[in-house]
C-alpha cells in the first residue's frame, strides 16, 4: 500500500514542480548570500562551509514542508484516510519517503557543486556528503511531523519554523561536528553513528506521532 | 492507586482537591524558600575561589533542575492526556508550561550573571547552555501552538503532542556535560554517594531546591484551578463554587 501512495505523491510532485524546485533554488540562493554577507575570503568560507551548508539545508527543507498536508487537508483526503484506519500509516510513510526524494535527495546531489563553490577540502567533503545522506531523511521525518502538527493552525507557516527548528538542533550539532572533525583529519565515525542512531529512533517513533497529529487535526 | 486517582479526573473534584492542597504547598514553599535562601545567601561560607559569587548557586541550580523536572512532568502529563484522553490532564499540560518556561528563563539569566564574573563572558555556545536555550524555545513553542488554533480543543491536544516529542531534549541537557567536554561543570549534587559540594553549602542548596519544588507545585495548583474554571465556566458547579456570582 505504501507504493500506491508513493506513486500518487510522485505524480502530484511531477505536476506541481514549484513544490520541489523552489526549495532547491532557495538552497542555492541562501548559499550565494553567505559569501556576499560575510565576505569572499576563501579561508573563512572554508571554515564556515559545513555550518552554512547545513543551515541552508534546514531552511530549504522547512520551506518545502509548509505545504505538505495543506492541499490534502483542504480537499478532504486526510479525513478519508483517518476514517479508514489502515491507510493512515502507509500514507504517512509515503509522505516521508517522497518528501525526502523531492527535497533531501536533490540537496545531496548538488552538494558536490556547493562544496566546490565554498572551497571545502576533499576529506571534509566526503563527510559532508555522508552527513547530508544520513541527516536529510531525519530532516524530512521531522518536517513532516511539523507539517502534520500545524496542518489546521491559523498561522501555520511561521509557527512551523518555531516548532521544528529546535528539534533540528541536535542533528545540526552532530553533523557539523562530523564535518569539522573530518576537516582536521580526525576520525568521525562516532558522530556518524550517532546520526544514524537518531535517524533510526526517529523513524521508529515519529511516524506514530505524525499519524496521531493527523487524527487530532481532523477530529 | 488508580482507585484513588480516578475521581480526580473529574474537574470539579480536582478543583476542590487543588484548593485544599494549595495553602499547605504555598505555606511550606514560602517557609523553605525563606529558610534555604537566607541560609544560603547570608550565612553559608563563601567559596575559596569564587568568594561571594558562589551564592548564585542557591537560585541557579534549583531553577535549572526545576526547568527539566517541570518538562518531565509536562511530558508525562502529555502522554497521559493523549493515551487516556483525560480533559483535565490536557489542561494541566498547558497550565504547567509557562511555569517551566519561567524557571528556564531564570536558570539562563542567573547562569549568565554567574558566567560573567567566572568565565568572563555572558554567553558561551556551550552544549548545556545551548540545550537549555532550546528547552526555552520548546516551552514557548508549546504555549504558542496551543494558541494558534481556532478550535481550543485541537490546539490543546496538538500542544500535548509537541510536549511529548520535545522530551528528547531533556536527556540531552542532562548528559550534555558528560557527552561534550565543555565549559559548564559536570553534575556535583546529584551524585549522592560522594557529593563534591561541602555540606555547609549542600544543605542550604538542597533546602532551596525543595522550596523551588514546592513553589512549582503550588503555582501549578493555582494555574490548574484557573484553567478548570475557564474551561468549565458554563457548568453549574462553577457558579456554586464561586459563591453564585
Amino acid at each position: 500500500m505504501v507504493s500506491v501512495f508513493i506513486r500518487r505523491e510522485l505524480a502530484l510532485l511531477a505536476r506541481q514542480k514549484a513544490d520541489w524546485l523552489n526549495p532547491l533554488l532557495f538552497f542555492i540562493i541562501v548559499l550565494t548570500l553567505f559569501p556576499l554577507g560575510v565576505g569572499p575570503e576563501p579561508n573563512q568560507l572554508r571554515i564556515m562551509a559545513p555550518g552554512i551548508v547545513w543551515i541552508a539545508a534546514l531552511l530549504s527543507v522547512l520551506l518545502a514542508s509548509e505545504r505538505l498536508f495543506r492541499d490534502d487537508y483542504r480537499n478532504g483526503v486526510i479525513e478519508q484516510l483517518v476514517a479508514n484506519r489502515q491507510a493512515l500509516m502507509p500514507f504517512v510513510l509515503a509522505k516521508i519517503v517522497t518528501n525526502w526524494l523531492s527535497t533531501g535527495l536533490p540537496l545531496v546531489v548538488i552538494s558536490p557543486v556547493v562544496a566546490m563553490l565554498l572551497g571545502v577540502e576533499p576529506a571534509a567533503f566526503v563527510a559532508m556528503m555522508l552527513t547530508l545522506l544520513i541527516g536529510t531523511p531525519l530532516l524530512s521525518i521531522l518536517s513532516v511531523l511539523g507539517a502534520a502538527i500545524t496542518m489546521a493552525a491559523d498561522k501555520g507557516g511561521i509557527l512551523l519554523a518555531l516548532l521544528i527548528l529546535p528539534l533540528y538542533i541536535p542533528l545540526l550539532i552532530f553533523a557539523s561536528a562530523a564535518i569539522e572533525a573530518a576537516g582536521m583529519g580526525l576520525p568521525y565515525n562516532g558522530q556518524l553513528a550517532i546520526l544514524v542512531a537518531m535517524l533510526l529512533l526517529a523513524f521508529a517513533l515519529v511516524p506514530l506521532a505524525i499519524a496521531s497529529a493527523l487524527r487530532i487535526n481532523v477530529s | 492507586m488508580f482507585k484513588w486517582l480516578h475521581p480526580l479526573a473529574k474537574p470539579e473534584i480536582l478543583y476542590h482537591f487543588c484548593g485544599r492542597l494549595l495553602p499547605w504547598l504555598m505555606g511550606s514553599a514560602v517557609l523553605t524558600l525563606l529558610f534555604g535562601n537566607i541560609w544560603g545567601l547570608a550565612f553559608s561560607p563563601p567559596d575559596y575561589q569564587q568568594f561571594d559569587t558562589v551564592r548564585i548557586i542557591y537560585i541557579h541550580v534549583p531553577s535549572a533542575l526545576l526547568s527539566m523536572a517541570t518538562y518531565t512532568i509536562m511530558a508525562i502529563a502529555a502522554f497521559t492526556a493523549l493515551v487516556w484522553q483525560i480533559k483535565v490532564v490536557q489542561w494541566a499540560v498547558l497550565a504547567i508550561a509557562p511555569i517551566g518556561a519561567v524557571f528556564t528563563a531564570i536558570a539562563l539569566l542567573t547562569g549568565m550573571a554567574w558566567g560573567k564574573p567566572m568565565w568572563g563572558t555572558w554567553w558561551e555556545w556551550d552544549a548545556r547552555l545551548t540545550s537549555e536555550l532550546i528547552l526555552l524555545f520548546l516551552y514557548l513553542g508549546v504555549i504558542a501552538l496551543a494558541g494558534a488554533f481556532s478550535d481550543r480543543q485541537t490546539g490543546t491536544k496538538v500542544a500535548c503532542l509537541l510536549a511529548l516529542v520535545g522530551f528528547v531534549n531533556v536527556p540531552i541537557i542532562h548528559f550534555s556535560v558528560e557527552w561534550w567536554n565543555t565549559l559548564h561543570q559536570g553534575a556535583s549534587i546529584t551524585k549522592f554517594d560522594k557529593p563534591s559540594v561541602h555540606p555547609s553549602m549542600l544543605w542550604p542548596l538542597l533546602i532551596s531546591l525543595l522550596g523551588f519544588y514546592l513553589l512549582m507545585l503550588a503555582l501549578f495548583c493555582v494555574r490548574l484551578r484557573t484553567a478548570i474554571l475557564q474551561n468549565e465556566q458554563h457548568r453549574p458547579w462553577v457558579k456554586s463554587a464561586l459563591g453564585g456570582q
